[in-house]
Parts: structure tokens; sequence; C-alpha cells
């Protein structure tokens, strides 16, 4: 994926991998099935508005908690296209780039961004504009290594490859 | 140029390098690979998109069903039976059966599968407990367990660190957990992001095998990378028991290792700490803790399941009972603990007191099953995450607490600490 554009669905803190796919549905290993309760702690409403190509935005240490990569797989099969945050937690941080789900750190974006604005980011660049307010931020680039992991849609592919 | 960490000394040494700096992206040889039940059955189906099949070494993976068994539901035995029918068809050593598993990382020191030096990857995020023995052990997603299982190899950010000078001896009710939980109030659940968080100094020695798997179990909960603790006289002892196999190798810190921060903390100072809801970060102890009354006690998980948690939880419930309408629920985290429990009258103490005893499981911790939360509900838990709706409904609440505390509040039926029963 080259770009993306969508709708931001915007959380605060610390959002967890426990509100992101809560445990009771830790059963199953079915993208869909985990989808369909994607963020269901912390935003009910998150599954029924969400449409194909929609972004996150959160504030810092976003995905904390457990290693689970239903949480990652959860928000990618929702149809959401990227997640922009000050930071994320460190295991969450792997896991999307592991199974190709597109995520930037980048503080000032995560400041300035509203939820309901349009974004669309550039992930080449790493540019990200809020076509709502007309403001473009820089994202933190990925080192050359995950970009090929990225590039390869995965890390399964990226060893396949070699 | 400065000298490495402990941490990164093990790094180095598992990807054939003299010197690594933090920062730097590397891949590394590893000495086990973990999953569980939850993890395990999304790795699996990973590693069948491999081109070359099968696992690099059958005895370097370990396989432990814990958190939904006993299968608590259709989904979850089917689960299991996913990762028993991988571990057949793989001739996996180290597969633990219900009747053999435990909580893994309770688990897998006990039977000898992690000693210091070693490089350790799980599917599990409480994975850094083994850095209790001077091992490096992280947690992972399924699938880098999967490219783990598959190459015998990860690919890891070089993490810059965190010291703690540890000093001075803990009072009779401060335990690892006070310890831990007190860190985290201090530097925040993202106060150790990316990073090791390296144990050091002579207050240690004052700190046993179990409070330092306790310790290093929360190290995620700060955000870290991982933690680890120098190996001594007492974790030497601990490997000769339980892995008189395996060689070890200790690494210690370089002298002009350089630290991103350093924090002291004295043991002696330190009173019994709460987190309240939602964060591990949110933190009290008693001196402003007014009246909680409270539904649940769990006693257990991979952070505080061990022996001597439950022989504190024991000495605190010794000629006392639960207060009437409090549920207490005692989870030894192996079936080993389970035994020595019951050897040593620690399981009569429960039983007399009131409270109910469960074969090892992660059930409760993550709202599975085996005391789950209906609204409004208020537990206090040995366990090491009280997020939003972790144990169970939305509104319910977690207090985090070490297993003397939780013993103490199921006798009061409110939040309390051991000397207000007069301990």
């Amino acid at each position: 994926m080259k770009s993306a554009k969508g709708t931001v669905f915007r959380y605060g803190d610390n959002v967890d991998t426990d509100v992101i796919i809560p445990a009771r549905y830790l059963n199953s290993t079915d993208a869909k099935e985990l989808a369909k309760h994607c963020m269901e702690d912390i935003d009910k409403e998150f599954v029924s508005k969400v449409k194909e190509g929609d972004i996150i935005v959160a504030d810092k240490n976003f995905g904390c908690g457990s290693s689970r990569e239903h949480a990652p797989i959860a928000i990618k099969a929702a149809g959401v296209s990227c997640v922009i945050a000050k930071s994320f937690a460190r295991i969450f941080y792997r896991n999307s780039i592991n199974i190709g789900l597109p995520i930037i750190e980048c503080e000032e974006a995560a400041e300035a961004i509203k939820a309901g604005d349009t974004v669309s980011i550039d992930f080449d660049s790493g540019v990200i504009t809020d076509e709502t307010t007309g403001k473009s931020f820089q994202g933190q680039a990925f080192p050359p290594f995950m970009q090929k992991i990225i590039d390869s849609e995965g890390l399964i592919n990226y060893i396949n490859a070699q | 140029m400065s000298g490495m960490t402990m941490s990164q000394k093990i790094l180095a040494s598992h990807a054939g390098l003299e010197k690594v700096t933090a920062g730097q992206l590397i891949e590394a040889n590893l000495d086990l690979v973990l999953g569980n039940d939850i993890t395990s059955p999304v790795a699996i189906a990973e590693l069948k998109k491999f081109t070359k099949e099968g696992v690099f070494d059958k005895d370097k993976i370990a396989l432990v069903p814990d958190h939904f068994v006993p299968n608590k539901d259709i989904k979850s035995a089917e689960n299991c039976k996913c990762v028993r029918e991988f571990a057949i068809r793989n001739n996996i050593t180290n597969y633990f059966e219900v009747g053999k598993m435990g909580i893994e990382h309770a688990l897998l020191p006990e039977q000898g599968l992690t000693v210091a030096g070693d490089l350790i990857i799980g599917a599990d995020s409480h994975t850094c407990t083994y850095g209790a023995l001077g091992a490096f052990s992280t947690g992972i997603g399924s699938t880098d367990m999967a490219a783990g299982m598959a190459t015998g190899k990860a690919w890891f950010k070089v993490p810059s660190a965190i010291k703690f000078n540890v000093i001075g001896k803990p009072s009779k009710w401060v335990s690892g957990k006070d310890v831990i939980l007190h860190i985290i109030g201090m530097i925040g659940v993202d106060g150790a992001l990316y990073k090791s968080m390296e144990f050091v100094g002579e207050g240690i020695k004052n700190l046993s095998m179990d409070d330092r798997f306790t310790i290093a179990n929360m190290a995620i909960e700060a955000g870290g990378k991982n933690g680890i603790f120098p190996v001594d006289d007492l974790a030497i002892a601990y490997m000769k028991e339980h892995a008189p196999n395996r060689k070890f190798v200790v690494y210690e810190a370089d002298e002009d290792a350089e630290y991103d921060a350093e924090y002291t903390i004295d043991l002696s100072a330190l009173t019994p700490t709460v987190a309240f809801p939602h964060l591990p970060e949110n933190t009290h102890t008693f001196d402003d803790i007014d009246e909680i009354k409270i539904d649940q006690v769990v006693i257990g998980s991979c952070t505080n399941g061990r022996i001597d948690d439950l022989r504190i939880a024991a000495e605190v419930l010794t000629d006392h009972h639960v207060a009437d309408g409090i549920r207490c629920i005692v989870i030894p985290a192996t079936q080993k603990i389970y035994l020595q429990a019951m050897e040593e009258g620690l399981i009569k103490t429960f039983i007399e007191a009131g409270a109910i005893v469960s074969t090892p499981t992660c059930g409760p911790c993550l709202g599975g099953y085996m005391g789950v939360l209906a609204s409004k509900e208020r537990c206090v838990s040995t366990t090491n995450r009280n997020f939003v709706g972790r144990m169970g409904a939305i509104d319910s609440e977690i207090y985090l607490a070490s297993p003397a505390v939780a013993a103490a509040s199921a006798v009061t039926g409110k939040l309390s600490q051991p000397s207000e029963l007069g301990l």
C-alpha cells in the first residue's frame, strides 16, 4: 500500500490490547470474527461506524499490554488503513509491521488531528495530511530493514524471499 | 566508546557480534521459542505459509496451553487441539498437557528450560519473567513466534536501559509485587518503553527468586522490553536445582555501560502498594487509601502464583476466615506448586478459611473464566493488569496487589493490609 485516506477515529493515551480486542473473544483466531468486536470496550460504536480505509489516531503508548497479535489483526480486518500515534507499545509495533498493518509515530499529527477529520497518508514520504484543516505533518520513517518487511507485506513473505 | 549493558551483552553474543549499541538492528539466534493456547494457533497458521516446512529444533520450542485450559468452551478446546496436534506432528519435546502444565512463566523456569544467558522469545507479553535468572527474554507476537519456530532466529532493535539500584531490606509484608508496583507508579506504564530494566545492587540479596520473578514479570507493565537481574548465588542455586543439565552463562554489564536513567529503590522504605483502576501506574499506599469494599479476591497468575506467594497468603489466612459475601480464588501456578502447597498444608488453610483452590490456569487474570467479574464488581487481584474490562464487565474494577494484601482484603471484605488483622 502506497497511500491511505479515510475518516479519523480519535483515542487517548494507553489504549491497551484488552480494549482493542477483549480476551473473551480470544477463543477465536478468525480475523473477521475478531473485527466484529474491535475496540468494543472503549468505543461501542466503532465497529458499526468504521469504513474501509478509515484511520485511528491516538496519543501515547497505543497497544500496550498483551502480546496478542489478534489486536492488530482485528484493527486491520475492521478496515483500518493506518494507525497514527504519539508512541506505540513495542510488541504492538512489532506485530503490526509483521502482519502488514501500517502504523506511524507522529506526535505533532496526533496532537492536531481531530475525530472525524479526513486524513491522507503517503507511506513513501511519511507525510500525513489533515485534509479537513489543510495541515501536513512528517511522520517518523521506518528503518530500511523494517521498510523491507513492510514492502514484502509481512515478515513471513520477507523471510521466504530471502 | 561506552560499554554494554547486561541485556546488550546477551544480544551481542547471540548475534555473533563483539559489540552492539542501542538502536542497532540485529538478527540473533534463539535458545527458546514459547507459545500458549491463545497465541500458538495464530503462529501455527502463519508457519504454514513458509516455503520450508517444519521447526528449527524440536527441543527449543515450548508449547504451554494455560490460558483457557482445562478447556473453557468449544472454541478454546479447538485451539488447544490445534496446538496439541501440531506438537505431536512436529515431535515437540516441551509440550505440556493438562496434568503436566502450569502457567507458562512459572512452569518454564521450574522445568529448567530457562537459564542465565539464554535468549528467549515468547508469544506472551510476560515472557520477560525469565530475566529473574539473568536471561534476555521478551514477549513477541504470533508471527514472530512462527518465524522463530521456523528459523531459530529473530530480529531485535538493541535496547537502551534504565538502571535500578536496589538497596535495603524489605519489611515483613512487603514483597516483589510491592517493589514493581512502586517502580511502575514512579516511571509510568510507558516509563521504560522499548528499554531494558536492569536491576542491580546489594538489596537484591534480600529478594527471593519468587520476588525476582514477580518483578521481572511486570517489566512489560512499564513498557519495558525486558527486565533482568544479576546472577547471584541464589539464582545459581535455583538453576542447579531446576536445570542441573543445562549450561548457563553469566553476563555482567560493563562498568562503563550507559543508562538512560538511574533510580535507587530502597526496599526498607517501601510499604504495601496497590494499583487502582485502570492502569498499573495508578499506585497508592495505605496511608492514602479510604475504605474500598470488594467482592472478590484472586491469588495466583504468572505474577504471583508461586510457592512463596501461597505461603504468604496462607500465613495471613491462618486462623482467619474469608468475609461473608467475598469470593476468594487461589490458583497455584503449576502442578508442582499445587502439590507442594498441599504437602505444606497451605491448601488446607485456604479451604478452611473459605477460599477455593483451582488447578493451574491464567483464567480470571484476562477475564477468561474461573472468576469473571460482573458489572460494578471490585476485585483485589495479585495479577498484572487492571485495564478496563480486563477481568470481566467493562465497569468492573481491579486493584492489583501483593498476595499479603489480597489475603488480608479477603478477610476484611475491603482493601486491607495484614497489619489491619494484627499481623
